[in-house]
């Protein structure tokens, strides 16, 4: 009996949307029938979802992979030799070599796509909890202070220094303290959560029993959209598996720290992705955003002390932790230091995770990686930072990706998200989508938002059909502007964005058109 | 107002039951009744309000929130494809045009057979792979009109 053949083929929902799970099945199958003894591994995605299903076997050379793979391509890529790593025209090579994957500086997504997410085995083999181990030989300030230094922002879109939210939780006197992870990642264009979730969940448990040591907190809190079944499931595994490694409970890894950790499940709600609805939800109520003063860090879940982080700030730390702050805080530029998680996304030809220091471009990310839009037409316009983020013009695209370039330049950054549209894209159309985006999600408690996205998409309306354009142009950047300085949180006052930035760079767009706003698409692609 | 039926209410109340250790455990109780039971019932309402000692308001304010929770029974199968940004730009409208076309019925709604429902839903996190559908449980990527009926019909048989 020979060894086994080890063979990854991704569990990453990415993968299973385009067949990974048939792929596994035929691939065991084919093998059996060629006499050849194969271990199937369920791996996270690389994050090269172009490639996906991405099938990688183990040779002397290295992983050697296949992609993307139809599964009746299975018979005969296994009759061609996939089992050896032969040479095929779906062979990209040995996959750590690629240029996407070489060029990276992966430290959240260090071990997504290379190990078994729920392997505790791989986990440790890989560096895993390297971090939470130094944390525990620190003092909780000398915790704070590490992560204060490396210069980490809250990577869910504000940016916001994660350091000093630590150390407001922590300097607040309270029997019981939460952690709370917002994993209710709704922006369009974005999945570097969900590819996290399932691809390497206990990074996400270490950051958190961090956060936790840090600020005293005893019990967190998974917030994942149910959109995303498939990281739910894996999440709830791996603290099932975390709980039995005495990596969570009541004195974890024998250091006598005590915490605990739970997954709850929003229900279809984008604004449960604002921090304090998020909490609302938690709390078992109508997701309603909530003024601030007070602050979570100070009255937040059940009126406790409470950090919220989105899943890439928790995920970054226990990396910071192991390697010190100064490593961290060496990459990137201005007040953006470390690693971003870029996701290139929409009409890209190659889309997918994209983990660097900030500071490369824009232009950089969608036409050296992304190698330009899907359909091979040409760019133009790119949102950055989710349905709340600017529109870009093709020539905008040399603005390096770092928080403060892109304020300046009245855009925004946010969770990393790109989304790539080629020339049939209508601007108005999308404008028009934003506001009626914000309609369809806003909770309604404050009225520049609630009111203001339905006056939105009826002004832009009657924009594009002529009617008095200057004038209901007009109305339209008073509407914007009460928006933006009248909401009380970033959905009403971040929707006049793409709307603003669609007039300011698409003008012609907006003028009275013979076609109707839609099919354009369809169109060019029968042309 | 009629009382609701005694079994409902007794596996509502074995639910609350079940959920009575954790914080704020309305949205987990009513996942549990909108998977046990398929919609959440206006008559659980008041089970749930005096099980969890809040008011009627307050469940039925919770309910009708959020998306997930329905008034009524879905269709057999629920077809939900993604209309947001990365999608729309690989042509998630045309998409949802032609599954209004081929199905009969708009977004929101169920054939009159009860075998389909088709909704909207804003990303599925699959945004490098568009445009995205969700069919029951399983997201599926690059989809095609042709890929989309194929996917149809396999759930409708199923």
């Amino acid at each position: 009996m020979t060894t086994p053949v080890t063979v990854y083929v991704p569990r990453d929902s990415a993968a299973l949307s385009v067949g990974a799970d048939l792929v596994a099945a035929e691939i065991e199958r084919a093998a059996a029938e060629a006499g050849r003894s194969v271990r199937v591994v369920r791996n996270g995605s690389h994050g090269m979802l172009w490639l996906e299903p991405l099938v990688e076997v183990v040779t002397e050379r290295g992983r050697i992979g296949y992609g993307p793979v139809a599964p009746e391509e299975v018979g005969d890529l296994v009759a061609a030799g996939l089992l050896d790593g032969a040479d095929h025209e779906l062979c990209q090579g040995v996959v750590a070599e690629l240029p996407w994957l070489r060029d990276q500086t992966r430290l959240c997504f260090a071990r997504v796509g290379i190990t078994d997410p729920l392997s505790a085995e791989d986990y440790v083999a890989h560096g895993g909890l390297t971090g939470l181990r130094r944390a525990l030989e620190l003092t909780p300030a000398e915790v704070v202070a590490q992560v204060t230094e490396s210069g980490l922002r809250g990577r869910g879109g504000a940016g916001f220094p994660a350091g000093i939210k630590w150390k407001t939780v922590l300097d607040t006197p309270g029997e019981l303290k939460f952690v709370c992870c917002n994993a209710d990642e709704g922006d369009s264009g974005t999945f570097a959560d969900r590819m996290l979730m399932e691809g390497d969940p206990f990074t996400l448990i270490e950051g958190m029993t961090i956060a936790a040591y840090a600020v005293g907190a005893t019990e967190g809190y998974v917030y994942i959209r149910s959109e995303y079944p498939d990281a739910v499931r894996t999440m709830r595994q791996a603290i099932a598996v975390a709980r039995e490694q005495g990596w969570l409970g009541g004195d974890i890894l024998g250091s006598g720290l005590r915490f605990d950790l739970f997954v709850r499940v929003g229900a279809g709600a984008y604004i449960c992705g604002e921090e304090t609805a998020m909490l609302e939800s938690l709390e078992g109520k109508r997701g309603m955003v909530r003024a601030k003063p007070p602050i979570p860090a100070i009255t937040g879940l059940f009126n406790k002390p409470t950090v919220v982080n989105n899943v890439l700030t928790l995920a970054s730390v226990p990396t910071i932790l192991a390697d010190g702050a100064a490593a961290y805080q060496a990459l990137g530029m201005e007040r953006s230091r470390g690693t971003q998680v870029f996701q290139l996304a929409g009409n890209v030809a190659r889309g997918g995770i994209f983990e660097t220091a900030f500071g490369m471009t824009l232009g950089e990310l969608i036409h050296t990686y992304g190698g330009g839009t899907r359909t091979g037409r040409p760019v133009r316009a790119v949102q950055v930072g989710g349905p709340l983020g600017a529109y870009l013009p093709a020539n905008g695209l040399d603005l390096p990706m770092e928080y403060e370039a892109f304020a300046s330049a009245g855009a925004m950054l946010g969770h990393g998200g790109i989304v790539v549209f080629d020339d049939t894209v209508d601007m108005a159309a999308m404008a028009r989508f934003a506001m009626e985006f914000c309609a369809e999600e806003s909770c309604g408690k404050c009225t520049p938002c609630r009111v203001g996205a339905v006056r939105g998409v009826e002004v832009i309306d009657k924009i594009t059909a002529g009617q008095d354009p200057d004038g209901n142009l007009a109305l339209l950047g008073d509407l914007c502007e009460l928006m933006t300085e009248g909401s009380l949180c970033a959905m009403g006052g971040l929707t006049p964005m793409p709307v603003r930035s669609a007039l300011l760079h698409f003008p012609d767009d907006f003028t009275a058109r013979g076609k109707p706003s839609t099919g354009r698409y369809e169109e060019a692609k029968t042309s | 107002m009629a009382s609701p039926d005694p079994s409902v209410t007794d596996r509502v109340r074995a639910l609350v039951a079940a959920h009575r250790g954790d914080r704020g455990a309305l949205l987990p109780i009513l996942h549990r009744i909108q998977a046990e039971f398929g919609y959440v019932d206006s008559d659980v309402v008041p089970v749930l309000a005096t099980e969890l000692n809040i008011s009627r308001a307050d469940v039925h304010g919770v309910v009708t929130f959020y998306t997930d929770f329905r008034a009524e029974p879905a269709g057999r199968t629920v077809v939900k494809l993604c209309r947001a940004e990365a999608c729309q730009s690989v042509g998630a409208e045309q998409l949802v045009a032609y599954a209004e076309r081929t199905l009969g019925v708009k977004v929101g709604q169920t054939t009159p057979d009860g075998s389909v429902t088709l909704e909207q839903v804003f990303c599925l996190g699959n945004c490098a792979l568009g445009p995205a559908g969700q069919i029951d449980e399983r997201v599926h990527g690059r989809l095609t009109p042709a890929r989309l009926d194929a996917l149809v019909t396999k759930a409708v048989d199923a």
